[in-house]
Protein backbone atom coordinates (compact mmCIF):
# COMPACT_ATOMS: atom_id res chain seq x y z
CA UNK A 1 0.00 0.00 0.00
CA UNK A 2 1.26 3.46 -0.83
CA UNK A 3 1.96 5.89 1.97
CA UNK A 4 -1.04 8.06 2.63
CA UNK A 5 -0.67 11.74 3.26
CA UNK A 6 -0.95 12.03 6.99
CA UNK A 7 -4.23 13.77 7.71
CA UNK A 8 -6.29 13.81 10.88
CA UNK A 9 -9.74 12.29 10.39
CA UNK A 10 -11.30 15.40 11.90
CA UNK A 11 -14.07 16.68 9.66
CA UNK A 12 -14.32 13.51 7.58
CA UNK A 13 -16.43 11.38 9.96
CA UNK A 14 -19.54 11.73 7.85
CA UNK A 15 -17.88 10.86 4.54
CA UNK A 16 -17.29 7.56 2.76
CA UNK A 17 -15.43 6.95 -0.51
CA UNK A 18 -17.57 5.62 -3.37
CA UNK A 19 -15.29 2.57 -3.43
CA UNK A 20 -12.48 1.47 -1.12
CA UNK A 21 -9.01 1.71 -2.59
CA UNK A 22 -9.96 3.97 -5.50
CA UNK A 23 -8.29 7.05 -4.01
CA UNK A 24 -6.61 7.99 -0.74
CA UNK A 25 -9.29 8.92 1.76
CA UNK A 26 -9.66 10.65 4.14
CA UNK A 27 -7.12 13.18 2.96
CA UNK A 28 -6.70 16.92 2.42
CA UNK A 29 -4.77 16.11 -0.75
CA UNK A 30 -6.41 12.97 -2.12
CA UNK A 31 -4.77 11.00 -4.93
CA UNK A 32 -6.06 8.30 -7.23
CA UNK A 33 -4.48 4.91 -6.54
CA UNK A 34 -3.09 2.75 -9.31
CA UNK A 35 -0.85 -0.26 -9.78
CA UNK A 36 2.62 -0.12 -11.22
CA UNK A 37 4.27 -3.23 -12.58
CA UNK A 38 7.68 -3.65 -11.00
CA UNK A 39 8.87 -5.67 -14.00
CA UNK A 40 7.79 -3.56 -17.01
CA UNK A 41 6.74 -0.27 -15.41
CA UNK A 42 3.21 -0.16 -16.81
CA UNK A 43 0.69 1.75 -14.68
CA UNK A 44 -3.02 0.90 -14.44
CA UNK A 45 -6.02 2.47 -12.76
CA UNK A 46 -7.65 1.33 -10.55
CA UNK A 47 -5.45 -1.04 -8.55
CA UNK A 48 -5.32 -4.57 -9.95
CA UNK A 49 -3.52 -7.74 -8.96
CA UNK A 50 -1.55 -8.34 -12.16
CA UNK A 51 0.00 -6.42 -15.03
CA UNK A 52 -2.17 -6.32 -18.19
CA UNK A 53 0.90 -5.79 -20.37
CA UNK A 54 3.29 -8.56 -19.19
CA UNK A 55 1.08 -10.70 -16.88
CA UNK A 56 3.49 -10.18 -13.96
CA UNK A 57 1.99 -10.30 -10.47
CA UNK A 58 4.83 -8.16 -9.14
CA UNK A 59 2.75 -4.96 -8.95
CA UNK A 60 2.75 -2.22 -6.34
CA UNK A 61 0.09 0.30 -5.44
CA UNK A 62 1.12 3.88 -6.21
CA UNK A 63 -0.43 7.33 -5.91
CA UNK A 64 -1.16 8.83 -9.32
CA UNK A 65 -0.41 12.36 -10.50
CA UNK A 66 -3.05 15.00 -9.69
CA UNK A 67 -2.69 16.95 -12.89
CA UNK A 68 -2.84 16.00 -16.53
CA UNK A 69 -4.31 16.86 -19.91
CA UNK A 70 -7.60 15.91 -21.52
CA UNK A 71 -6.87 13.18 -24.09
CA UNK A 72 -10.43 12.70 -25.31
CA UNK A 73 -13.91 13.51 -24.05
CA UNK A 74 -17.63 13.28 -24.64
CA UNK A 75 -20.78 14.67 -23.10
CA UNK A 76 -23.34 12.27 -21.66
CA UNK A 77 -26.42 13.82 -23.23
CA UNK A 78 -29.23 11.64 -21.86
CA UNK A 79 -30.25 10.51 -18.38
CA UNK A 80 -28.54 7.14 -17.79
CA UNK A 81 -30.53 4.07 -16.82
CA UNK A 82 -30.95 3.35 -13.10
CA UNK A 83 -29.52 0.91 -12.19
CA UNK A 84 -26.63 0.96 -12.73
CA UNK A 85 -26.62 4.78 -12.56
CA UNK A 86 -26.87 6.26 -9.07
CA UNK A 87 -26.40 9.99 -9.61
CA UNK A 88 -27.91 12.82 -7.57
CA UNK A 89 -30.29 14.02 -10.30
CA UNK A 90 -33.80 13.12 -11.44
CA UNK A 91 -34.72 12.81 -15.13
CA UNK A 92 -36.33 16.25 -14.74
CA UNK A 93 -33.30 18.16 -13.47
CA UNK A 94 -30.61 16.14 -15.27
CA UNK A 95 -27.93 18.19 -17.01
CA UNK A 96 -25.52 16.64 -19.54
CA UNK A 97 -22.13 15.92 -17.96
CA UNK A 98 -18.61 15.48 -19.29
CA UNK A 99 -16.62 12.24 -19.30
CA UNK A 100 -13.10 11.84 -20.59
CA UNK A 101 -9.66 10.34 -20.36
CA UNK A 102 -7.04 12.42 -18.59
CA UNK A 103 -3.45 11.70 -19.50
CA UNK A 104 -1.30 11.73 -16.37
CA UNK A 105 2.26 12.41 -17.53
CA UNK A 106 4.48 9.35 -17.63
CA UNK A 107 1.80 7.17 -16.01
CA UNK A 108 -1.52 6.33 -17.61
CA UNK A 109 -4.75 7.79 -18.98
CA UNK A 110 -7.59 7.56 -16.49
CA UNK A 111 -11.29 7.65 -17.24
CA UNK A 112 -13.18 10.21 -15.19
CA UNK A 113 -16.27 12.31 -14.85
CA UNK A 114 -15.41 15.91 -15.71
CA UNK A 115 -16.66 18.69 -13.49
CA UNK A 116 -17.03 21.92 -15.39
CA UNK A 117 -19.24 24.98 -15.50
CA UNK A 118 -19.55 24.73 -19.26
CA UNK A 119 -19.25 21.42 -21.15
CA UNK A 120 -19.06 23.30 -24.46
CA UNK A 121 -15.56 24.47 -23.51
CA UNK A 122 -14.08 20.97 -23.36
CA UNK A 123 -11.12 20.56 -25.72
CA UNK A 124 -8.51 17.89 -26.26
CA UNK A 125 -5.25 18.97 -24.62
CA UNK A 126 -6.69 21.22 -21.92
CA UNK A 127 -5.14 21.04 -18.43
CA UNK A 128 -7.12 19.15 -15.83
CA UNK A 129 -6.80 18.68 -12.11
CA UNK A 130 -8.10 15.98 -9.74
CA UNK A 131 -10.90 16.81 -7.36
CA UNK A 132 -12.54 14.60 -4.75
CA UNK A 133 -15.92 15.80 -3.56
CA UNK A 134 -19.37 14.68 -2.53
CA UNK A 135 -21.19 12.83 -5.29
CA UNK A 136 -24.39 11.73 -3.56
CA UNK A 137 -25.72 11.14 -0.08
CA UNK A 138 -26.39 7.58 0.98
CA UNK A 139 -27.59 6.39 4.42
CA UNK A 140 -26.91 9.83 5.87
CA UNK A 141 -23.29 9.81 4.69
CA UNK A 142 -21.62 11.93 2.04
CA UNK A 143 -20.41 9.56 -0.67
CA UNK A 144 -17.17 10.98 -2.06
CA UNK A 145 -16.07 10.42 -5.66
CA UNK A 146 -13.32 11.68 -7.93
CA UNK A 147 -13.61 14.12 -10.82
CA UNK A 148 -11.24 16.05 -13.01
CA UNK A 149 -11.81 19.77 -13.45
CA UNK A 150 -10.33 22.18 -16.00
CA UNK A 151 -7.34 23.80 -14.25
CA UNK A 152 -8.51 27.28 -15.22
CA UNK A 153 -11.74 26.78 -13.27
CA UNK A 154 -9.93 26.14 -10.00
CA UNK B 1 -10.89 -27.73 -46.92
CA UNK B 2 -13.32 -25.10 -48.19
CA UNK B 3 -16.55 -24.46 -46.33
CA UNK B 4 -19.67 -23.49 -48.24
CA UNK B 5 -22.79 -21.60 -47.19
CA UNK B 6 -25.74 -23.34 -48.81
CA UNK B 7 -28.76 -21.93 -46.98
CA UNK B 8 -29.71 -18.45 -45.79
CA UNK B 9 -32.57 -17.43 -43.53
CA UNK B 10 -33.54 -14.23 -41.78
CA UNK B 11 -36.38 -12.91 -39.65
CA UNK B 12 -36.96 -9.21 -40.32
CA UNK B 13 -35.03 -7.02 -37.89
CA UNK B 14 -36.63 -4.31 -35.77
CA UNK B 15 -39.48 -4.76 -33.33
CA UNK B 16 -41.90 -7.65 -33.53
CA UNK B 17 -44.30 -7.35 -30.59
CA UNK B 18 -45.72 -10.63 -29.38
CA UNK B 19 -42.96 -12.74 -30.93
CA UNK B 20 -40.14 -13.97 -28.72
CA UNK B 21 -36.51 -13.86 -29.76
CA UNK B 22 -36.50 -17.65 -29.96
CA UNK B 23 -39.52 -17.67 -32.29
CA UNK B 24 -37.70 -15.21 -34.55
CA UNK B 25 -34.71 -17.57 -34.51
CA UNK B 26 -36.92 -20.52 -35.41
CA UNK B 27 -38.37 -18.49 -38.30
CA UNK B 28 -34.82 -17.82 -39.57
CA UNK B 29 -33.76 -21.46 -39.15
CA UNK B 30 -36.77 -22.74 -41.12
CA UNK B 31 -36.13 -20.14 -43.82
CA UNK B 32 -32.48 -21.27 -44.13
CA UNK B 33 -33.55 -24.92 -44.45
CA UNK B 34 -36.14 -24.01 -47.08
CA UNK B 35 -33.53 -21.99 -48.98
CA UNK B 36 -31.28 -25.06 -49.12
CA UNK B 37 -34.20 -27.49 -49.66
CA UNK B 38 -33.05 -29.39 -46.60
CA UNK B 39 -34.64 -30.78 -43.44
CA UNK B 40 -33.67 -30.04 -39.83
CA UNK B 41 -32.91 -33.75 -39.43
CA UNK B 42 -30.18 -33.43 -42.12
CA UNK B 43 -28.09 -31.25 -39.79
CA UNK B 44 -25.34 -32.78 -37.67
CA UNK B 45 -24.64 -29.76 -35.46
CA UNK B 46 -25.61 -26.19 -34.65
CA UNK B 47 -23.86 -23.28 -32.96
CA UNK B 48 -26.24 -20.61 -31.75
CA UNK B 49 -26.30 -17.53 -29.59
CA UNK B 50 -28.56 -14.95 -28.02
CA UNK B 51 -27.58 -12.29 -25.48
CA UNK B 52 -30.98 -11.31 -24.09
CA UNK B 53 -33.48 -13.87 -25.39
CA UNK B 54 -32.51 -17.02 -23.52
CA UNK B 55 -30.46 -20.05 -24.48
CA UNK B 56 -30.31 -20.59 -28.22
CA UNK B 57 -30.57 -24.36 -27.92
CA UNK B 58 -34.09 -23.98 -26.49
CA UNK B 59 -35.17 -23.79 -30.13
CA UNK B 60 -34.69 -27.54 -30.65
CA UNK B 61 -38.08 -28.16 -29.08
CA UNK B 62 -39.61 -26.14 -31.91
CA UNK B 63 -37.33 -27.45 -34.65
CA UNK B 64 -37.36 -31.11 -33.64
CA UNK B 65 -35.47 -33.27 -31.18
CA UNK B 66 -33.07 -34.96 -33.56
CA UNK B 67 -30.13 -35.42 -31.19
CA UNK B 68 -27.85 -33.03 -33.05
CA UNK B 69 -24.90 -31.42 -31.26
CA UNK B 70 -26.08 -27.91 -30.29
CA UNK B 71 -23.59 -25.58 -28.61
CA UNK B 72 -24.65 -22.21 -27.17
CA UNK B 73 -22.28 -19.36 -27.98
CA UNK B 74 -21.94 -16.21 -25.89
CA UNK B 75 -19.28 -13.76 -27.03
CA UNK B 76 -20.55 -10.22 -26.65
CA UNK B 77 -21.22 -8.37 -29.89
CA UNK B 78 -19.29 -11.05 -31.78
CA UNK B 79 -21.75 -13.77 -30.71
CA UNK B 80 -23.06 -14.29 -34.25
CA UNK B 81 -19.57 -14.12 -35.74
CA UNK B 82 -18.32 -16.60 -33.16
CA UNK B 83 -21.19 -19.02 -33.88
CA UNK B 84 -20.19 -18.88 -37.55
CA UNK B 85 -16.53 -19.34 -36.76
CA UNK B 86 -17.32 -22.34 -34.56
CA UNK B 87 -19.37 -23.92 -37.36
CA UNK B 88 -16.56 -23.21 -39.79
CA UNK B 89 -14.00 -24.92 -37.53
CA UNK B 90 -16.31 -27.87 -36.88
CA UNK B 91 -16.44 -28.56 -40.62
CA UNK B 92 -12.80 -27.75 -41.28
CA UNK B 93 -11.74 -30.17 -38.58
CA UNK B 94 -13.35 -32.95 -40.58
CA UNK B 95 -15.61 -33.93 -37.73
CA UNK B 96 -18.87 -32.84 -39.36
CA UNK B 97 -20.13 -32.34 -42.92
CA UNK B 98 -23.10 -30.05 -42.41
CA UNK B 99 -24.59 -27.84 -39.72
CA UNK B 100 -26.11 -24.49 -38.83
CA UNK B 101 -24.95 -21.19 -37.37
CA UNK B 102 -27.83 -19.27 -35.86
CA UNK B 103 -28.42 -16.20 -33.73
CA UNK B 104 -31.43 -14.28 -32.49
CA UNK B 105 -32.21 -11.65 -29.92
CA UNK B 106 -34.79 -9.36 -28.39
CA UNK B 107 -33.51 -6.36 -26.42
CA UNK B 108 -35.41 -3.85 -24.32
CA UNK B 109 -35.67 -0.29 -25.65
CA UNK B 110 -32.92 2.23 -24.96
CA UNK B 111 -29.17 1.83 -24.62
CA UNK B 112 -27.82 -1.58 -23.59
CA UNK B 113 -28.09 -1.97 -19.82
CA UNK B 114 -24.71 -2.85 -18.40
CA UNK B 115 -23.84 -4.79 -15.24
CA UNK B 116 -20.57 -3.13 -14.14
CA UNK B 117 -19.99 -5.59 -11.31
CA UNK B 118 -20.40 -8.61 -13.60
CA UNK B 119 -17.99 -7.00 -16.06
CA UNK B 120 -15.28 -6.75 -13.40
CA UNK B 121 -15.55 -2.95 -13.22
CA UNK B 122 -16.87 -2.38 -9.70
CA UNK B 123 -20.29 -1.05 -8.74
CA UNK B 124 -18.93 2.52 -8.43
CA UNK B 125 -18.32 2.66 -12.19
CA UNK B 126 -22.03 2.34 -12.87
CA UNK B 127 -22.95 4.62 -9.94
CA UNK B 128 -21.03 7.57 -11.39
CA UNK B 129 -22.49 7.16 -14.89
CA UNK B 130 -19.58 5.80 -16.91
CA UNK B 131 -20.96 2.31 -17.70
CA UNK B 132 -22.53 3.49 -20.95
CA UNK B 133 -21.38 2.20 -24.32
CA UNK B 134 -22.35 5.38 -26.27
CA UNK B 135 -19.76 7.34 -24.23
CA UNK B 136 -16.99 5.08 -25.48
CA UNK B 137 -18.03 5.52 -29.10
CA UNK B 138 -18.18 9.29 -28.61
CA UNK B 139 -14.74 9.42 -26.99
CA UNK B 140 -13.08 7.15 -29.55
CA UNK B 141 -14.29 9.06 -32.60
CA UNK B 142 -13.66 12.41 -30.85
CA UNK B 143 -9.97 11.55 -30.63
CA UNK B 144 -9.91 10.01 -34.10
CA UNK B 145 -11.44 13.14 -35.70
CA UNK B 146 -8.85 15.24 -33.86
CA UNK B 147 -5.96 13.01 -35.00
CA UNK B 148 -7.02 12.65 -38.64
CA UNK B 149 -8.87 15.89 -39.39
CA UNK B 150 -12.29 14.35 -39.98
CA UNK B 151 -15.36 16.58 -39.64
CA UNK B 152 -18.96 16.02 -38.60
CA UNK B 153 -19.85 15.99 -42.30
CA UNK B 154 -18.39 12.48 -42.52
CA UNK B 155 -20.52 11.30 -39.59
CA UNK B 156 -23.65 12.61 -41.28
CA UNK B 157 -22.81 11.14 -44.69
CA UNK B 158 -22.42 7.62 -43.25
CA UNK B 159 -25.84 7.81 -41.58
CA UNK B 160 -27.59 9.19 -44.67
CA UNK B 161 -26.09 6.40 -46.80
CA UNK B 162 -27.01 3.59 -44.42
CA UNK B 163 -30.62 4.71 -43.94
CA UNK B 164 -30.95 5.12 -47.72
CA UNK B 165 -29.67 1.55 -48.21
CA UNK B 166 -32.18 0.35 -45.61
CA UNK B 167 -35.06 1.57 -47.78
CA UNK B 168 -33.98 -1.02 -50.36
CA UNK B 169 -33.95 -3.91 -47.89
CA UNK B 170 -37.35 -5.45 -47.10
CA UNK B 171 -35.91 -7.05 -43.92
CA UNK B 172 -34.57 -3.76 -42.48
CA UNK B 173 -36.09 -2.11 -39.44
CA UNK B 174 -35.85 1.49 -40.64
CA UNK B 175 -36.94 1.76 -44.25
CA UNK B 176 -37.07 5.51 -44.42
CA UNK B 177 -34.69 8.02 -45.94
CA UNK B 178 -33.38 10.39 -43.27
CA UNK B 179 -32.29 13.63 -44.94
CA UNK B 180 -28.87 15.08 -44.20
CA UNK B 181 -30.19 18.06 -42.22
CA UNK B 182 -32.32 15.84 -40.02
CA UNK B 183 -29.27 13.70 -39.18
CA UNK B 184 -27.07 16.76 -38.62
CA UNK B 185 -29.61 18.43 -36.32
CA UNK B 186 -30.76 15.39 -34.37
CA UNK B 187 -30.28 15.30 -30.59
CA UNK B 188 -26.70 15.18 -29.36
CA UNK B 189 -26.36 11.82 -27.56
CA UNK B 190 -22.66 11.59 -26.72
CA UNK B 191 -20.70 14.39 -28.38
CA UNK B 192 -19.90 14.39 -31.32
CA UNK B 193 -22.43 11.61 -31.98
CA UNK B 194 -26.10 12.40 -32.48
CA UNK B 195 -29.25 10.31 -32.33
CA UNK B 196 -29.27 9.40 -36.04
CA UNK B 197 -25.57 8.49 -36.00
CA UNK B 198 -26.34 5.55 -33.69
CA UNK B 199 -27.89 2.15 -34.21
CA UNK B 200 -30.26 0.89 -31.53
CA UNK B 201 -30.61 -2.45 -29.77
CA UNK B 202 -33.39 -4.35 -31.56
CA UNK B 203 -34.79 -7.77 -32.40
CA UNK B 204 -34.31 -10.29 -35.14
CA UNK B 205 -32.97 -13.68 -36.14
CA UNK B 206 -30.56 -14.98 -38.74
CA UNK B 207 -29.45 -18.49 -39.69
CA UNK B 208 -27.22 -20.14 -42.24
CA UNK B 209 -26.39 -23.67 -43.24
CA UNK B 210 -22.76 -24.55 -43.79
CA UNK B 211 -21.24 -27.67 -45.27
CA UNK B 212 -18.03 -29.13 -46.68
CA UNK B 213 -17.66 -27.43 -50.04
CA UNK B 214 -16.81 -30.70 -51.79
CA UNK B 215 -20.09 -32.21 -50.60
CA UNK B 216 -22.32 -29.20 -51.28
CA UNK B 217 -23.91 -30.84 -54.33
CA UNK B 218 -24.99 -33.82 -52.23
CA UNK B 219 -27.03 -31.58 -49.97
CA UNK B 220 -28.56 -28.99 -52.26
CA UNK B 221 -28.90 -27.65 -55.79
CA UNK B 222 -28.32 -24.14 -54.43
CA UNK B 223 -25.26 -22.37 -55.79
CA UNK B 224 -22.90 -22.21 -52.81
CA UNK B 225 -21.02 -19.21 -51.50
CA UNK B 226 -17.62 -20.05 -50.04
CA UNK B 227 -16.22 -18.94 -46.71
CA UNK B 228 -12.58 -18.27 -47.54
CA UNK B 229 -11.52 -17.01 -44.11
CA UNK B 230 -12.89 -16.49 -40.63
CA UNK B 231 -11.00 -14.78 -37.83
CA UNK B 232 -11.97 -13.63 -34.33
CA UNK B 233 -9.51 -11.61 -32.23
CA UNK B 234 -9.64 -9.91 -28.84
CA UNK B 235 -7.94 -6.75 -27.63
CA UNK B 236 -4.24 -6.31 -27.06
CA UNK B 237 -2.73 -4.28 -24.25
CA UNK B 238 -2.86 -0.65 -25.36
CA UNK B 239 -5.88 -0.73 -27.65
CA UNK B 240 -8.66 1.74 -26.80
CA UNK B 241 -11.72 -0.27 -25.84
CA UNK B 242 -15.11 0.14 -24.29
CA UNK B 243 -15.18 0.24 -20.47
CA UNK B 244 -11.45 0.81 -20.06
CA UNK B 245 -11.05 2.53 -16.71
CA UNK B 246 -7.54 3.39 -17.78
CA UNK B 247 -5.60 3.26 -21.02
CA UNK B 248 -1.93 2.76 -21.72
CA UNK B 249 0.04 5.77 -22.94
CA UNK B 250 1.14 3.83 -26.02
CA UNK B 251 -1.60 2.76 -28.41
CA UNK B 252 -1.71 -0.75 -29.85
CA UNK B 253 -3.60 -1.83 -32.97
CA UNK B 254 -7.31 -2.44 -32.51
CA UNK B 255 -8.55 -6.07 -32.55
CA UNK B 256 -10.11 -5.26 -35.93
CA UNK B 257 -6.67 -4.69 -37.43
CA UNK B 258 -5.49 -8.07 -36.20
CA UNK B 259 -8.62 -9.93 -37.30
CA UNK B 260 -8.51 -8.28 -40.70
CA UNK B 261 -4.85 -9.10 -41.32
CA UNK B 262 -5.34 -12.71 -40.24
CA UNK B 263 -8.38 -13.11 -42.49
CA UNK B 264 -6.68 -11.63 -45.57
CA UNK B 265 -3.72 -13.92 -44.96
CA UNK B 266 -5.98 -16.99 -44.71
CA UNK B 267 -7.86 -16.04 -47.87
CA UNK B 268 -4.72 -15.17 -49.80
CA UNK B 269 -6.20 -11.92 -51.12
CA UNK B 270 -6.00 -8.25 -50.15
CA UNK B 271 -8.40 -5.37 -49.47
CA UNK B 272 -8.19 -4.27 -53.12
CA UNK B 273 -9.81 -7.58 -54.15
CA UNK B 274 -12.98 -7.01 -52.13
CA UNK B 275 -16.08 -5.96 -54.12
CA UNK B 276 -18.59 -5.44 -51.28
CA UNK B 277 -18.23 -5.12 -47.51
CA UNK B 278 -20.20 -5.05 -44.29
CA UNK B 279 -18.41 -3.03 -41.61
CA UNK B 280 -19.65 -2.71 -38.04
CA UNK B 281 -21.56 0.57 -37.86
CA UNK B 282 -22.65 0.73 -34.25
CA UNK B 283 -22.54 4.41 -35.03
CA UNK B 284 -21.22 6.55 -37.88
CA UNK B 285 -17.80 6.95 -36.29
CA UNK B 286 -17.34 3.19 -36.06
CA UNK B 287 -17.92 2.71 -39.79
CA UNK B 288 -15.43 5.49 -40.54
CA UNK B 289 -12.70 4.04 -38.31
CA UNK B 290 -13.39 0.51 -39.53
CA UNK B 291 -12.88 1.50 -43.18
CA UNK B 292 -9.24 2.16 -42.33
CA UNK B 293 -8.75 -0.46 -39.59
CA UNK B 294 -9.80 -3.15 -42.09
CA UNK B 295 -7.26 -1.88 -44.59
CA UNK B 296 -9.63 -0.46 -47.22
CA UNK B 297 -8.27 3.10 -47.05
CA UNK B 298 -5.74 5.16 -45.16
CA UNK B 299 -6.61 6.81 -41.86
CA UNK B 300 -7.97 10.25 -42.70
CA UNK B 301 -9.04 9.37 -46.26
CA UNK B 302 -12.57 8.42 -45.24
CA UNK B 303 -14.22 11.81 -45.59
CA UNK B 304 -13.06 12.12 -49.18
CA UNK B 305 -14.34 8.60 -49.92
CA UNK B 306 -17.71 9.43 -48.40
CA UNK B 307 -18.07 12.71 -50.31
CA UNK B 308 -17.26 10.88 -53.54
CA UNK B 309 -19.80 8.17 -52.73
CA UNK B 310 -17.14 5.43 -52.84
CA UNK B 311 -18.97 3.38 -50.19
CA UNK B 312 -22.41 3.77 -51.78
CA UNK B 313 -24.01 0.84 -53.62
CA UNK B 314 -22.59 2.01 -56.95
CA UNK B 315 -19.23 3.10 -55.51
CA UNK B 316 -15.77 1.53 -55.53
CA UNK B 317 -16.39 -0.36 -52.29
CA UNK B 318 -20.08 -0.53 -51.32
CA UNK B 319 -20.35 -0.71 -47.52
CA UNK B 320 -23.39 -1.87 -45.55
CA UNK B 321 -25.61 -2.38 -48.57
CA UNK B 322 -28.44 -3.72 -46.39
CA UNK B 323 -28.44 -0.56 -44.25
CA UNK B 324 -26.04 -1.95 -41.66
CA UNK B 325 -26.72 -1.83 -37.94
CA UNK B 326 -28.09 1.68 -38.32
CA UNK B 327 -31.05 0.68 -40.47
CA UNK B 328 -31.40 -2.84 -39.03
CA UNK B 329 -30.77 -2.28 -35.32
CA UNK B 330 -28.55 -4.57 -33.33
CA UNK B 331 -29.96 -7.79 -31.93
CA UNK B 332 -26.61 -8.98 -30.60
CA UNK B 333 -26.98 -12.71 -31.28
CA UNK B 334 -28.09 -12.18 -34.88
CA UNK B 335 -26.24 -9.04 -35.95
CA UNK B 336 -22.93 -10.61 -37.04
CA UNK B 337 -24.79 -13.27 -39.01
CA UNK B 338 -26.92 -10.63 -40.75
CA UNK B 339 -23.71 -9.15 -42.11
CA UNK B 340 -22.65 -12.48 -43.60
CA UNK B 341 -26.19 -13.10 -44.86
CA UNK B 342 -26.09 -9.83 -46.81
CA UNK B 343 -22.72 -10.58 -48.40
CA UNK B 344 -23.90 -14.05 -49.42
CA UNK B 345 -27.04 -12.48 -50.96
CA UNK B 346 -24.86 -10.00 -52.89
CA UNK B 347 -22.51 -12.75 -54.13
CA UNK B 348 -25.51 -14.76 -55.31
CA UNK B 349 -26.75 -11.67 -57.16
CA UNK B 350 -30.03 -11.69 -55.21
CA UNK B 351 -29.75 -8.19 -53.77
CA UNK B 352 -32.70 -6.80 -55.74
CA UNK B 353 -32.92 -2.99 -55.48
CA UNK B 354 -29.69 -2.90 -53.47
CA UNK B 355 -27.69 -5.34 -55.65
CA UNK B 356 -24.13 -4.19 -56.20
CA UNK B 357 -23.48 -3.93 -59.97
CA UNK B 358 -20.94 -5.92 -62.00
CA UNK B 359 -21.42 -9.32 -60.31
CA UNK B 360 -19.29 -9.04 -57.15
CA UNK B 361 -16.86 -11.95 -56.68
CA UNK B 362 -15.46 -11.38 -53.20
CA UNK B 363 -17.09 -9.95 -50.06
CA UNK B 364 -16.05 -9.04 -46.56
CA UNK B 365 -17.77 -8.85 -43.18
CA UNK B 366 -16.56 -7.25 -39.98
CA UNK B 367 -18.14 -7.18 -36.53
CA UNK B 368 -16.74 -5.29 -33.57
CA UNK B 369 -17.96 -4.89 -30.03
CA UNK B 370 -17.69 -5.16 -26.28
CA UNK B 371 -15.46 -5.94 -24.52
CA UNK B 372 -12.98 -5.33 -27.36
CA UNK B 373 -13.26 -8.07 -29.92
CA UNK B 374 -13.63 -8.34 -33.62
CA UNK B 375 -14.67 -10.97 -36.14
CA UNK B 376 -13.89 -10.89 -39.85
CA UNK B 377 -15.08 -13.18 -42.68
CA UNK B 378 -14.08 -13.24 -46.32
CA UNK B 379 -16.48 -14.83 -48.78
CA UNK B 380 -16.36 -15.60 -52.49
CA UNK B 381 -18.62 -17.16 -55.07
Amino acid sequence: MAEQTSTPNYGYENTVPIAEGLFTWPSNDPRLLGSQCQDCGVVTFPVQSGCPACSSTNVETIELEREGTLWTWTIQGFYPQRPPYDGPETPENFKPFGVGYIELPGQVRVQSRIKTEDVSKLRIGMSMKLLVEQYIERDGKQVMSYFFQPSDEL
Amino acid sequence: MDVAIIGLGIHPFGRTPGKSGREQGVHAARAALKDASMAWSDLEFAYGGSAAAGAADAMVKDMGLTGLQFVNVSNGCATGGSALQSAYMAIQSGMFDVGMAIGFDKHERGAFRVDPKGGGLGKWYGDVGMALTPQFFGMKIQRYMHDYGISEDALNLVAVKNYANGTKNPNAWRQQVIPYDEVANSMMVCHPLRKFHFCSPAEGGCAMILCRADKAKQFTDKKPVFLKAVSVKTRLFGSFEVFSQSQALDRADAPTVQASKAAFEQAGIGPEDIDVAQLQDTESGAEIMHMAENGFCQHGEQEKWLREGQTSIDGKLPVNTDGGCMANGEPIGASGLRQVHEIAIQLRGEGGARQVPNSPKAGYTHVYGAPGLSGVCILSN
